[in-house]
């Protein structure tokens, strides 16, 4: 089950990392934390980078690193995919040169995209024989992905794939990810500090604090988790894994399905049947005790309080219970004790807006 | 053709043969050597840089000098040549090859340096995550990256040995027709109040620098208009 394992140990003159955490062998793991709290030298540990880090790591049965064993694979005999945040290149080759490099060293028996097939995935036919100083940020994002993809990693690493790119691009380069989550049985660990972007991509997060890895499991429970930093603040909130399950052509809505019940968003392009992720932020939800009647809004589901936790002195984080799926409300104190909230209370969430991931 | 055109063509040759060689030499010796010093965390490292820089401080009659007293008959180095080869080094072809080599040393290795430093490790390290070894990412990306550095180097040093006066001057002898040089023959024309020829070589001397920093300038800019 636990196809990655990593124990590492990394000292720097005023930095300490110090990070467990294992990983399924399929899917998106996202390791999320704030700027400087060691993100990127983990990814780098992972990929053999950083000699100086001591400890395991193990990839689908393979010891990558095993300090008390003295294994240390150098970086060039890892099957790892590694797409930095300085896209990094070959500005001496065409993007056609640069996909050729990576697919010729790959081992014949272990590839699995060719770059003919990469460069359609990515849209990357038209700049075939451009250089890299001809692309833009978001062209050369995408050559890197797919430089990585060709060169057949058992493991890809992607460190902040967006940071360098304004909103518009990326708009552009999520959907591209999104398939690569979709689509190819490829373990991925994707360093963020974007929990927007964490949201849409991952499965599972591991929390990173000040080297260390504060906890890690599941997207949805660690969202909701509200011990956890990433349960408060405006951008904190739930997300919701449904699948679409009616088109109201009339009105130009869809409806979602999840275990807590149904939700109405605006039109969605995809099929019924279709999974689709939404995030909800806990500042869209509100509580009410009575189903609300006459009201404009279109989502209202019966919940339960399971647990509340000070937000600020005059904010409440509330963690609701609907039909197993866990949502954030965050609500005003004044509000909390009017309505008398306690945990196993059954209430009404209001969903002010539901975001797509 | 006259005897004297003929002289002093023989020595144009010897210099253009003596620049060639040092240069091929110090390309093959000075990128390894560039390359170290531009990656290498070892305490040798400074010592060193100060070895290959020393050249460029060094009145060229001292390094001539010492030269002429290791490489002779009755030094080790001397003494092994001699058993190879049935020669001595000092007043022959080799023995200014060798000398050239140590004098225009710093004028490849540090512009190579420089340009291997300037690469930073991010390609390196992306060349070694797509599984290329360490020789690989030599050939494949820091020796391409490093080509506006490679035409500065073999220019310099080229340019240098040619202009090159004491050391083989001290170590050659400046023998006519074996280790005499356009710059030890100009020399020796003005030293026989023969201005006419002094100016002839003075004045190929002069264009062939100017030709070739012209080439080195327009490569250069070639290669950084392409993003290189």
């Amino acid at each position: 089950m636990n196809a990655i394992r990593v124990d590492l140990r990394l000292e720097r003159p005023g930095f300490r990392l110090e990070a467990r955490f294992d990983a399924p062998a399929r899917g998106v793991t996202a390791l999320f934390g704030p700027s400087g709290s060691g993100k990127t030298t983990l990814l780098r540990a992972i990929a053999g980078l950083e000699p100086d880090a001591a400890g395991v790591v193990r990839v689908s049965g393979l010891a990558w690193q095993d300090s008390a064993r003295r294994i240390f694979v150098p970086t060039h005999r890892r099957a790892v995919g590694y797409v930095s945040q300085e896209t990094a290149l070959f500005p001496h080759r065409t993007v056609r040169g640069n996909l050729d490099y990576a697919w010729r060293r790959a081992p014949p028996r272990e590839r699995t995209v060719d770059p003919d097939h990469a460069a359609r995935w990515l849209e990357l036919e038209g700049l075939l024989t451009r250089r890299p100083h001809q692309l833009s940020g978001g062209e050369r994002q995408r050559v890197a992905i797919a430089r990585a993809l060709v060169s057949a990693p058992r493991l890809l690493l992607l460190d902040e794939p967006l940071s360098a790119l304004d909103l518009a691009g990326r708009l552009r380069i999520l959907p591209y990810l999104e398939r690569l989550h979709d689509t190819l049985d490829l373990p991925v660990l994707l360093v963020s500090h974007s929990l927007d972007e964490v949201a849409r991509l991952a499965d599972r997060m591991v929390l990173i604090e000040d080297g260390r890895v504060r906890a890690c499991g599941a997207l949805a429970e660690m969202l909701a988790r509200l011990d956890l930093p990433t349960a408060h603040g405006d951008q904190a909130g739930a997300v919701l894994d449904t699948v679409i399950a009616e088109h109201d052509p009339d009105y130009r809505l869809t409806g979602l399905a999840f275990p807590g019940g149904r939700l109405m968003i605006a039109q969605h392009p995809e099929p019924i049947g279709a999974r689709v992720r939404v995030r909800i932020l806990a500042r869209d939800i509100s509580i009410a005790l009575d189903p609300p009647r006459r009201t404009s809004i279109l989502n209202v589901l019966p919940a339960q309080v399971s647990e509340l936790a000070a937000e600020s002195p005059a904010q409440v984080m509330v963690r609701l219970d609907v039909g197993g799926a866990a949502l954030l409300a965050r609500v005003t104190r004044r509000s909390a004790d009017a309505l008398g909230l306690h945990p196993g209370q059954a209430v009404f969430a209001q969903v002010k807006s539901v975001a797509l991931s | 053709m006259s005897p004297a055109v003929t002289a002093d063509l023989t020595a144009v040759v010897i210099t253009l043969r003596l620049a060639a060689t040092t240069t091929l030499i110090l390309l093959v010796l000075g990128t390894p050597l560039a390359w170290w010093l531009a990656r290498t965390h070892s305490a040798l490292r400074t010592p060193i840089e100060a070895l290959v820089a020393m050249p460029l401080v060094m009145p060229p009659t001292v390094l001539g000098f010492y030269l002429l007293v290791g490489l002779g008959p009755h030094s080790p180095l001397g003494a092994a040549w001699g058993r190879l080869t049935d020669s001595t080094l000092p007043f022959s072809f080799a023995g200014l090859v060798v000398g050239s080599v140590i004098y225009s040393l710093p004028f490849v290795v540090q512009p190579l340096q420089a340009a291997f430093e300037s690469q930073g490790r991010v390609l390196l390290e992306a060349a070694a995550t797509l599984r290329a070894g360490p020789l690989d990412r030599f050939f494949t990306v820091a020796l391409p990256l490093a080509r506006r550095g490679l035409v500065t180097a073999a220019t310099l040093g080229f340019a240098h040995t040619v202009g090159e006066f004491g050391v083989v001057l001290m170590i050659g002898g400046g023998i006519p027709g074996r280790t005499e040089v356009a710059s030890i023959a100009i020399y020796n024309h003005v030293q026989d109040l023969q201005y006419a020829r002094a100016n002839v070589l003075a004045a190929g001397l002069l264009a062939f620098s100017f030709l070739i920093l012209l080439m080195v300038y327009t490569i250069n800019r070639r290669l950084r208009r392409r993003g290189l």
